[in-house]
């Protein structure tokens, strides 16, 4: 049942990744890539990680939308044409190909015996429980267990946001205004 | 053989990570390039959530019962904090698109290299 | 968009709604999914569709990009500073035991300090992200039509003096 589920959504977001992909209008393309977030977050609310879900459904349907579809009103939308590149299909399916081996080389899937849940999960979920009394355990490893990556993650965040308004926010507004003026001087 | 069937979460997720990859180095357009790369990045979860996935397991919340099975939690952790960092950095790749966008006038890969290439060779013929 | 009504209304009764979700999700996610990523997404959401139907000046002036470059600062700060008061108390970096006699209480509060850091960073970047983006859009479009008004001017002026 569980192969059933899985195999329809990812060959779902296989036929959505290929018909955004073959797209040449780029406004279609980032809709479909919303779709593709959606659906994946579906996926994941079946591999039971709702927090995981929440996320993906707010932030990569919702904001990333939301910013690809800004920046495409500032670039022409519609991509030259192409044909598809043979060197770089080759150099994918070879990459594919190499991961695939090393994918055999993992626990089965869903094993309760795999090593990533006998080190540190179960003590991270009877401690829940128990020293920190947060029924959400993904909390809990979040914010008090994994505390330090989670500032980490934040200061990223905020690094981010700096290089944003940097790049593209009023400070340029000036200098082109200058820069403007400069070559009219020149052609006058 | 067995162990294509009882792995096959990891083997569909390379084929959707493998499509990723090859919109980001064939593909000459950066949004496209961009959104290629949202995809690859979608994909890396999806082998990290299913690597945290027990069967018969539920979400990482606890019941009070003793006998629950849970999910692994911490996988969880770490793609939930990797996808609102993944959107931040996306924007500083879409800020990046419309400056090169004003600074040229295209976001194709060729005609940007084209037009550095010829911006040289003037460069060099003046000198 | 801003002339239509249907819209108007729905954003009007959707926008409260939004960060009363964002609100419970904040701070109920000790006991169900949710917590500062998520809330601080939904939250931003919520000020970006009052942006997109009221138009980008009315957004600026609900919540000023000043306002909004301390709310980023800040969320970081709160984090930061919960993991010092730990240390000035007299533990590791971010052991919220020592927020309280009570262990399990020290957490409770030291999560919900570190959670609500990280829902304002969130959203307050969110926002940023968001106005940036749409500012530039506005900002070169302005631009285009000045330049266009020049150049018709300019034309205009050289008519008159052919003329």
């Amino acid at each position: 049942m569980g192969f059933v589920i899985d195999a329809t959504l990812i060959a779902f977001l296989a036929l959505i990744a290929i018909a955004a992909l073959r797209r040449k209008r780029l406004f279609g393309m980032v809709m479909l890539s919303g779709a593709f977030s959606l659906v994946a977050a579906t996926l994941f609310v079946v591999l039971d990680a709702v927090d995981v879900a929440f996320t993906e459904a707010a932030v990569g349907a919702g904001i990333s939308t939301v910013l690809a579809l800004a920046t495409l009103s500032l670039v022409k939308a519609e991509e030259k044409p192409h044909s598809i590149a043979i060197v770089p299909a080759l150099l994918a399916l070879v990459t594919g190909l190499l991961l695939s081996i090393a994918v055999s080389d993992l626990p089965e899937y869903g094993a309760a015996d795999a090593p990533i849940h006998n080190h540190v999960a179960p003590e991270y979920i009877i401690g829940s429980e128990e020293k920190i009394g947060v029924p959400n355990v993904v909390t809990s490893v979040l914010a008090s267990y994994r505390g330090y990556d989670t500032f980490g993650e934040t200061v990223v965040i905020f690094t981010a946001a700096i290089a944003v308004l940097l790049i593209i926010s009023g400070w340029t507004r000036r200098e082109t205004e200058i820069t403007d003026s400069t070559e009219d001087d020149h052609a006058g | 053989m067995t162990s294509l069937f009882a792995q096959w979460n990891y083997f569909l997720v390379i084929i959707l990570m493998m499509l990723g990859f090859y919109a980001v180095i064939a593909r000459g357009n950066m949004v496209k390039k961009m959104v290629g790369l949202n995809i690859f990045q979608t994909s890396v979860f999806m082998l990290y959530i299913s690597m945290g996935k027990v069967t018969s397991g539920t979400a990482p919340i606890l019941t009070g019962d003793s006998s629950t099975v849970y999910s692994n939690p911490l996988p969880h952790v770490l793609i939930l904090t990797a996808i609102v960092v993944g959107v931040a950095t996306t924007a500083v790749g879409f800020a990046l698109i419309i400056r090169i966008q004003e600074s040229f006038g295209s976001i194709e890969d060729d005609e940007i290299t084209e037009m550095m290439d010829d911006a040289s060779a003037a460069s060099e013929g003046r000198s | 968009m801003q002339d239509d009504p249907v819209i108007r209304v729905i954003a009007k009764v959707l926008i409260p709604t939004m960060m009363l979700f964002a609100l419970y999700v904040q701070f109920h996610g000790d006991y169900g999914p949710g917590g500062g990523f998520q809330a601080g997404v939904i939250f931003a959401a919520a000020f970006i569709l009052n942006a997109t139907v009221f138009g980008l000046n009315r957004g600026r002036h609900v919540w000023p990009a000043r306002l909004n470059l301390m709310a980023i600062a800040l969320g970081v700060l709160i984090y930061g500073g919960t993991g010092v008061a730990t240390m000035v108390l007299g533990e590791n970096f971010l052991s919220y035991n020592a927020l309280s006699d009570d262990p399990m209480a020290g957490q409770h509060l030291g999560i919900l300090l570190v959670e609500f850091g990280v829902g304002l960073t969130v959203a307050a970047v969110m926002v940023a992200l968001f106005f940036a983006f749409a500012g530039r859009v506005s900002h070169v479009r302005l631009l285009n039509k000045t330049r266009a008004h020049e150049k018709a001017l300019k034309e205009k002026a050289e008519d008159s003096a052919n003329d």
